[in-house]
Parts: C-alpha cells; structure tokens; sequence
C-alpha cells in the first residue's frame, strides 16, 4: 500500500482527537464536574510523563544515585517549590544535571 | 498587550521546550533515514501528522513490518490525550472562529499545551490567548520540519544520540511549568498520585499507563478538594 495513505491515516486520528472538543466547544454541554475535572488536565498529564521520563531509565524502573535525571529532577522540584518560579526551576534542573553529569564523567 | 507581543510571548515561552524537543526529531529524522524513508516521506510525516510519539511508533512499526491498521489503531490510541488537552482548553475557545479553531488543534503538542497551560496558570487574563498559542505552535511546528530534516540529513552518522541525556531538558522545562502551580492541596494531591501511578503503570503497552494514571489523578484531585468543601 502507498506510504502516503499511511500518513493521511495518522494525520486523521492525530487531528480529529485535537480538533474535536475544540470544534463543538460551544455545543457542549459539560456539567461543572467534569469540567473542574479538565482542569487538572495540566497537571495530572505533564505529571504522569515527567514521573515516567525520570524514574525510568533505558526502559528500566531506576531509583538510585546513578539515576542521573531523577537527581536533576528532583533539584528542580525542589526549587520550583522554594521559588515557585519557571525560570529559574528549569535552569536549577540543568545545573544539577550537568554538574552531575562532569563528575559522574 | 498587542497581538505581536503576545505571539512573541508565546515564542520566548516554548523555548526550552523547543530545545528539549529538537533531539527528538533528530532521532526520528535518523531514523526515518535507517528503515529507507525518502527525504520527502520523512519532513513530509512530520508536516502532515505532526505529533512526535506518533512519528516514533510509525516508524518502528515500519521497521517491524506491522500491517497500516495496526499502526494507525496504536498512533490513535497513543494521541487520546491530546483529547484532553483540548478539552481543557474549551472555555477558552469559545469565542475563537472555527478557522483558529482548527489550525491550532492541528498544532496541539504536548510542549505548546505545556506553554499554554503555564502561561493560563500564571496569568488568568486570557484575552490574546490564541495568538500566543499561534506563536508557540508555529515555533515548534518549524523547528520539528527542520530537525526532522537535519537528523534525516545525519542519519546514522551520530550513533547513540538518544544516550545523551537530552530527554532531562524536557523534564526540567515540564517540571518548571507543574511545581510552581502547585496551590492548593487538591493540586498537590493530583501531581503526587499522577508520580506514582505514572511509575506503576509505565509497562503498559500504547501509552494506556498515562492515560490511565492522568484520570485516576484527575479523580484523587477531585476527591480531596470535594472533602473540604
């Protein structure tokens, strides 16, 4: 089969998922539940992927010192409390990682 | 604020998220390039679908020889969470014409979700929302087309490059919008059960995990704020 059909298709269920609560945003009616529901969106999704992107390493559950992101992660955690500030959460996380990184060599 | 200052807003925000997620293209760029994709098939994905995880899963199952419908049934199953993306976002598009509407769906990333997100999280004015949104989308829109392009260009001259480290970038920048929003206690509640449930369901297969862990996080923020009210 043509690649290009293969591309329409996951150019169709990657857009429709997108597009369709914004296209009838208006006809919706959502009760005030799920919509305080939605609103935890952000956090509970970003959440979930920076949990799985630190604690797993090459596919493998990896909570101890060698586990160079979780370290740096939790440095920024750490600082976006205190701070409570993007910025500098974000530049805190890249120091630790990289001084990690310069000695761990 | 001016729509220009907005749309640079929205540029200056998704930055760090267009840097974390330059490598990622680069690597399917590569590759693209490994299983014999055209130059054009390549950038042409990444124009015409446009969603990362999407792209990887295309091409390892290419790679596997899996049968279209298997990849399009697993490509849809991996973006349902952009639905919820774009379900949180409803109350803010409602007076957005149908020709915003659309070409910003198309443009919906979890990085411009992120920046879209921070930017409501800090700042509740919403007016001029779009164009910011409209700044971060066509931001991270160009640089995904051009590195697709350069690691396709690369290919496998850079052996190991997913061994860099690179994915910390995006988990500081996302960590950099999450904490410092964190309030209230049903927040707190949500971000914590989204950690653990995260890690206990990572080995489900097509993403299901995430989806998962979001809604049972979802729920345990409801709870706790529903018991002190």
């Amino acid at each position: 089969m043509n690649y290009w059909w293969l591309v329409f298709a996951m150019a169709l269920v990657t857009f429709l998922p997108r597009y369709l609560p914004m296209a009838f945003a208006n006809k919706l009616k959502l009760s005030p539940l799920l919509l305080r529901a939605l609103e935890f969106v952000p956090i509970a999704v970003l959440s979930v992927i920076i949990a799985q992107a630190s604690f797993y390493r090459g596919g493998e559950l990896d909570v101890g010192f060698s586990n160079l992101h979780l370290l740096a992660a939790t440095g920024a955690v750490i600082t976006g409390i205190v701070t409570r500030q993007m910025f500098s959460t974000i530049v805190a996380g890249l120091l630790v990682f990289s001084m990690l990184k310069l000695i761990a060599g | 604020m001016s729509n220009k200052r907005q749309f640079l807003d929205g540029v200056v925000a998704t930055m760090p998220l267009v840097i974390a997620a330059f490598p990622f293209g680069v690597v399917y760029g590569a590759m693209a390039q490994t299983i014999e994709l055209t130059v054009l098939q390549t950038v042409g994905m990444s124009a015409i679908v446009f969603a990362g995880s999407s792209q990887f899963i295309a091409v390892t199952l290419l790679a596997s020889a899996a049968s279209f419908p298997i990849i399009v049934f697993t490509i849809f199953i991996v973006n349902l969470r952009h639905m919820l993306y774009s379900a949180n976002l409803i109350k803010r598009v409602q007076h957005w014409p149908q020709y915003w509407r659309a070409p910003l769906a198309f443009w919906l990333t979890d990085e411009t979700f992120a920046a879209v997100s921070g930017r409501l999280l800090t700042q509740s004015d919403a007016s001029g929302l779009r164009w910011f949104y409209f700044g971060s989308a066509i931001f991270m829109y160009s640089f995904w087309q051009l590195s697709s392009l350069l690691g396709f260009l690369l290919g496998q001259t850079i052996p190991g490059l997913s061994d860099w480290g690179l994915e910390i970038a995006m988990i500081v920048a996302f960590i950099g919008i999450v904490v410092p929003a964190l309030k209230a206690r049903a927040e707190w509640v949500c971000a914590l059960t989204a950690v653990v449930a995260g890690i206990f369901c990572y080995d489900w297969p097509h993403q299901t995990g995430l989806l998962f862990s979001a809604v049972i996080a979802i729920v345990a923020g409801l709870l706790v704020e529903r018991g002190q009210a």
